[in-house]
């Protein structure tokens, strides 16, 4: 268990610290003033591009017992960002990782995926989950909880957010996320099963893509999404 | 200068390179210190005085990512492709320090294009307590400045006592604001034992000389 913990940890190096998950950019433009607001935007995130990396982690987790063909499982991850800037976003903290996972879990598994140039990130994060010992489902919810702490931490440096508070509606939104793991991990063991990525789910949030399309363009940023 | 020229004298000065090339062994220094010392003014006199006896390349990682790459390429000091800006999420320590990932990334991407002889990543603006990974870099050069007051070496810091060279900028201006050079280098020499200081004001020498020459230096090394 404790090396799972260690894929958990915020301190694990992995370039997340420079990117907010789309907060900045609400922010910016007075979207997300509050912890009220935080919260409100993290649910969502968590049903619908959460869904989709808590799905890609999972099913990277199942197919690490081998070694995969992981093309076609990142075709499938893009296929499901259709802002090129979040696709660049989850490319970059993918290549991040696995700096620090090949070395970490250098397991065969992990290494195929050094076969294509920049990984998506949930993939990576499943490959390693695996070799940390988690299970599909555990999978999924480590994702979720990088996508909810990654902006979490994001509004408190932007906003000046009370981090005790922020902390607090965290746990609301992990408890209502705990489900959407359960059924993501279910969804990308069947796909993996199929030995079809097109069987991942596809949510999405059309303002999230805009927004970052936006982010990207604007001069002063100080979290490259 | 119109834009075209200026690029042409770069590419240039970047195809006569005395020193022999030696692939894939780029020497990385990183550059750090407080808000306003100089850290950037550094960097871009570094480029103009050894642009034409090297190949360069810089990251930046200034808060504001794009404007310190834009004084560079606003003073054509390098091309733009030699240049690569990191976003540090409002965390400039972590991104040289406790996650240098990012850093790796835009470090190893101007390796494969360019083959440098140098990479010059510079810090955003921080504290004193500030410091690279030698994950990341090979040498360290830490910029404080005489408008900061004299007591800042004294305050010590890992930057301040640890750096491979100390950088006291501005020295012109220690009149002005009542400094006394004498206990800055005293102070930073009795803190840093045998590791270097030099006390500069690069408003007056804008070619940096004593700096360039340290990290010259470090690159003939790298070669032999």
């Amino acid at each position: 268990m404790l090396p799972l913990f260690l894929l958990a940890d915020s301190r694990l190096p992995s370039g997340g610290h420079g990117h907010s998950g789309g907060v900045e950019a609400l922010v910016d433009r007075r979207l997300v003033r509050s912890v009220d607001d935080l919260a409100l935007f993290l649910a969502g995130r968590v049903r619908t591009g959460g869904r989709v990396v808590a799905a890609a982690a999972a099913a990277a987790c199942t197919l690490a017992s081998g070694t995969p063909d992981w093309a076609p499982w990142d075709a499938a991850v893009s296929a499901r960002i259709p802002s090129a800037a979040l696709r660049t976003a989850s490319r970059a903290q993918g290549a991040a990782l696995l700096r620090t996972v090949a070395l970490a879990f250098p397991t065969p598994a992990v290494a195929a995926l050094r076969a294509l140039p920049r990984v998506h990130h949930p993939l990576v994060l499943g490959a390693a989950a695996a070799a940390a010992g988690a299970d599909p489902g555990q999978a999924a919810a480590l994702a979720l909880h990088h996508l909810v702490g990654g902006a979490a931490t994001a509004a408190v440096r932007l906003l000046g957010l009370d981090p005790l508070r922020v902390t607090a509606v965290t746990v609301g939104v992990a408890r209502a996320a705990d489900p959407v793991a359960a059924d993501a991990a279910a969804l990308a063991t069947a796909a993996v099963a199929a030995g079809d990525p097109v069987l991942l789910p596809t949510e999405g949030s059309p303002l999230t893509d805009v927004l970052a399309e936006l982010h990207r363009a604007s001069e002063a940023t100080l979290f490259a999404s | 200068m119109h834009r075209d020229d200026l690029m042409s004298e770069i590419q240039a000065a970047h195809a006569h390179t005395p020193l022999p090339a030696a692939p894939g062994r780029a020497v990385r220094i990183g550059i750090g210190g407080p808000v306003g010392g100089g850290k950037t003014a550094l960097v871009a006199a570094l480029c103009r005085t050894l642009r034409g006896r090297m190949s360069l390349a810089v990251v930046t990682n200034d808060i504001y990512t794009t404007e310190d790459a834009d004084f560079l390429r606003r003073h054509g000091v390098l091309p733009d492709e030699r240049i690569r800006a990191v976003q540090t999420g409002c965390c400039p320590h972590t991104a040289i320090r406790d996650d240098i990932t990012a850093n790796l990334d835009a470090v190893d991407e101007l390796v494969a294009l360019h083959d440098p002889d140098l990479v010059l990543v510079e810090s955003g603006g921080d504290n004193l307590t500030a410091t690279f990974s030698y994950g990341l870099i090979d040498k360290q050069i830490f910029v404080v400045d005489v408008a900061g007051g004299d007591k800042v070496p004294r305050k010590g810091g890992p930057g301040v006592i640890r750096s491979d060279l100390l950088v006291i900028n501005k020295t012109d201006l220690a009149p002005m604001v009542g400094a006394d050079l004498d206990v800055m280098r005293t102070d930073a020499e009795r803190l840093r034992e045998d590791r270097p200081t030099m006390l500069v004001s690069l408003r007056e020498q804008p070619d940096a000389a004593p700096i360039a020459e340290w990290v010259t230096a470090l690159v003939r090394a790298r070669r032999s």
